[in-house]
């Protein structure tokens, strides 16, 4: 028993839809955000593992890849997680069904 | 990757973040459910790691494990209590449809294809390689990348901000 490239992108693919999964369906804005976090591990994760299996002239630029990866991550998890915070403050909720400003 | 203790340590860190993951989803408490993708974090973490990835097992410890992860509690504990449930909207069902859909067609795409995959052995140490190749054949990236940090802290803090 080996552990092979299919192996890493069974776990990549199952954390991605889980996280598709989550994003789509929770109320809480914070429960969407965990789910957008899942997805950009599950990316990285497939990244990481073609840039240690696959034949490449610069095997090395998956990981920076992830490197950057990571960087927007972290400002995406900053920027939506202030403005989950005007939200709550504006609206007095962070229910997504609540948030209906633009419904016709 | 023949070595037993890899294949052990393989399946081990996949079960405990996909597990993580699937609780993530599961528990009805939305801190316990951070609690468990901090879990999921680590898991990955520990991927990276037999994938011989070590500044980015590092990087996704400090980053995720560290700084998002206290970052969404922070944001959890400024909201009441009330709305600290982890329910479902009505989109459920179609949720729960399209992503199994994804998964499997992502899935089977995944392990149809034939890879080309190379001999090579894992790395011995990459950080000296990624820290060469972000500043030299990707330092605009990089810089951009410090651009955008600090337009992400810059908006953050104007939006929170109480005027």
């Amino acid at each position: 028993m080996e552990v092979q490239l299919g192996h890493y992108l069974t776990v990549g693919v199952l954390l991605f839809s889980i996280g598709l999964y989550l994003a789509l369906a929770k109320r809480n804005v914070v429960g969407i955000l965990m789910g957008i976090e899942l997805m950009f591990n599950a990316v990285s994760l497939t990244l990481i593992a073609f840039s240690r299996f696959v034949e490449s002239p610069q095997p090395i630029a998956g990981h920076v890849f992830v490197v950057f990866v990571i960087t927007v991550a972290a400002a995406e998890a900053a920027v939506a997680l202030a403005l989950a915070m005007v939200v709550y403050r504006n609206r007095g909720t962070i229910d997504i069904d609540q948030i209906n400003l633009l419904r016709w | 990757m023949t070595d037993v203790g890899t294949v052990v340590a393989f399946w081990m860190l996949a079960v405990i973040t996909v597990g993580a993951a699937l609780m993530v989803v599961a528990v009805r408490n939305l801190v316990h459910a951070v609690l468990f993708l901090v879990l999921s974090f680590i898991g990955v973490a520990g991927l990276y790691i037999t994938l011989s990835a070590d500044f980015v097992a590092i990087a996704q410890i400090l980053i995720y494990v560290g700084a998002i992860s206290v970052l969404i509690i922070f944001a959890l504990l400024l909201t009441p209590r009330a709305s600290r449930d982890n329910a479902e909207t009505f989109l459920q069902g179609p949720a729960l449809v399209l992503a199994a859909v994804f998964g499997l067609t992502v899935g089977a795409v995944a392990l149809v294809t034939d890879w080309d995959v190379a001999g090579r052995g894992p790395f011995s140490e990459t950080a000296a390689a990624i820290g060469e190749a972000l500043l030299d054949k990707y330092v605009l990236p990089f810089e951009i990348a410090s651009v955008l940090l600090l337009a992400a802290m810059v908006g953050a803090i104007v939006l929170v901000r109480e005027d």
